[in-house]
């Protein structure tokens, strides 16, 4: 569960550029609910996220995780109950190191990294009956670097990163800004089956109207640093994809 | 051919810096200078301690540790301070010259009357061989033990640590730690090659350290050619190749000056052949095109 109480976020403050991100915002998102966010460029939707997973810390307000107050806590301290996709596929891989030691790293995202070898037989096996079940013949390439796949192979194996150490949040920024249209579909398909199975609440960022009718239980708007809309479960399985268009007039 | 033999042990001595300069450069993509001060650093500690009779041995542990705290303090104002890394490095290295003078005490400290690490082995009546016999169990090990760690868990998240920081981050690695720890072992291996040379010289000179962080960028960059060149994956021979490559520099230097380059034009030549080497993919590139 994620509470953000009246969440200010300010950027160069006190400077001629002073920009206000996030005005007030309080909202809450239950365990197992898939937030699904829209709002145009600059409504703070990124900033937002940000401000859930750590990367930057809010100006005022408060932010709590299953209870425990974080707000204070650095984004490497609360990887212990998030996982982030990021909307550039080489912000959420290593290139240079193999599949295999980007999915190690990712199955200790809640523990420490200690000084012993933790890559052995039995690892790669799971790591590769993993990859098996999203269908794109990666699972004998384990070892090749992360560098070789393509941005739509790389994001889906993000995707199985975040999953492979208990996780309770995903966040997912813009999955599939860079992708084509079907490596698109095969992520969100993947994130919308891994948040059902691992029962995960997640937040996702979008700009595709039709994502956002398609998957979530529940649909934000945001703009100008505040929630503009928040449409529940029942509301969103009513709404067409041609009412949200004007929304953006 | 002796001539040619003490460019190969200067480049196995040589070589553990080679190693350091990998790990801060290639691993944690941090251009470090601070080579300069914690090479001679680590000469300058060695000097002292073997002619107050200290056993080879226990010096290197001493010797890591003041390697250990170079590197940190340039971590530290890298990361804390947010000073670009090349110039934290060259606060340091500036600094430790005037450190390493007062330690040593005087500009130069023969180590002639001394039990040195290279003294200690007497297996072959040649003691050319014994030499070599001792660098090459002691870069032997360290090769072991820097392999290691990196194949670690603790290794990985060093990797992604340069490769890419904000997955590093989001994995619930403290990246700015990881360069810490990351500068510490590097500068580390490279005060063990100030007191690897400090002894097979038999002196430790508050010069010597001068410019050789370009030797060990050569000997790093002429083994990344090799590495890309054989596509290598292995950890451990992207190590050995390195080791390699710091070989092969030393053995350009002594081809150089035995072809009757003048000795005061060496710095020279190393810029240049270090530039070659830098260039040369480059061209190559350009010409495709």
């Amino acid at each position: 569960m994620i509470e953000l109480k009246n969440i200010h976020k300010v950027f160069n403050k006190g400077e001629a550029n002073e920009v206000v991100a996030l005005h007030n915002l309080s909202l809450t998102i239950q365990k197992g609910e898939f937030a699904v966010v829209i709002g145009s460029n600059g409504s703070g939707k990124t900033t937002l996220l940000n401000i859930i997973s750590g990367a930057e810390l809010c100006s005022a307000g408060s932010v709590t995780i299953n209870h425990t107050n974080v707000t204070r806590y650095r984004e490497y301290h609360r990887s212990k109950w998030i996982a982030r996709v990021f909307q550039n596929p080489l912000s959420g891989t290593a290139p240079n190191l193999s599949i295999l030691d980007n999915f190690r790293l990712a199955a200790l995202r809640t523990t420490s990294k200690k000084l012993t070898i933790g890559i052995n037989d039995a690892f790669k096996k799971q790591v590769q009956e993993k990859i098996a079940a999203l269908g794109m013949g990666l699972e004998n390439k384990v070892e090749q670097p992360m560098g070789t796949l393509s941005g739509g192979q790389r994001q889906a194996l993000t995707l199985l990163m975040s999953v492979m150490d208990n996780t309770d949040i995903l966040l997912l920024d813009e999955p599939t800004a860079a992708l084509d249209p079907k490596s698109s579909n095969v992520v969100m398909q993947t994130a919308d089956t891994l948040i059902k199975q691992y029962n995960l609440t997640a937040l996702l960022i979008t700009h595709n109207l039709k994502d956002a009718n398609q998957y979530g239980t529940r649909l934000i708007q945001m703009a100008e640093g505040n929630i503009l809309r928040d449409i529940n479960s029942a509301e969103k399985t009513k709404l067409q994809l041609q009412n949200m268009f004007g929304w953006f007039a | 051919m002796d001539f040619y033999i003490t460019a190969i042990m200067l480049g196995l001595c040589l070589s553990s810096m080679s190693l350091g300069i990998f790990i801060s450069m290639k691993i944690f993509n941090i251009p470090d200078i601070t080579t300069d001060g914690s090479y001679t650093l680590g000469a300058v500690v060695t000097a002292i301690l073997l002619t107050a009779h200290w056993h080879a041995a226990a010096i290197i542990p001493v010797v890591m540790a003041c390697g250990a705290v170079a590197g940190s303090l340039t971590a530290l104002i890298h990361t804390r301070l947010k000073i670009d890394a090349l110039l934290a490095g060259i606060l340091v290295m500036t600094g430790l010259y005037s450190i390493n003078l007062i330690v040593l005490g005087r500009s130069n400290v023969p180590l002639i009357n001394v039990s040195t690490l290279f003294s200690k082995i007497h297996f072959f009546s040649n003691q050319g061989y014994n030499d070599a016999l001792a660098a090459l169990l002691f870069i032997g090990i360290i090769l072991c033990i820097v392999t290691f760690i990196l194949k670690t868990d603790f290794g990985i998240a060093m990797r992604a640590t340069g490769d890419s920081p904000s997955m590093t981050r989001s994995l619930g690695v403290n990246t700015n730690t990881m360069k810490i720890i990351g500068l510490a072992i590097a500068n580390s291996l490279t005060a063990l090659s100030g007191y690897l040379v400090a002894q097979y010289q038999n002196f430790t000179d508050i010069n010597m350290g001068i410019g050789i962080v370009i030797t060990g960028l050569g000997s790093v960059l002429i083994g990344d050619a090799l590495i890309s060149w054989w596509k290598i994956r292995s950890i451990l021979w992207q190590l050995v190749v390195v080791l390699c490559g710091s070989i092969i520099f030393q053995m350009v230097l002594a081809v150089t000056l035995s072809v009757g380059v003048d000795p005061n034009l060496l710095k020279l030549v190393t810029a240049i052949f270090v530039l070659l080497i830098v260039s040369i993919p480059r061209l190559k590139l350009n010409l495709r095109q």
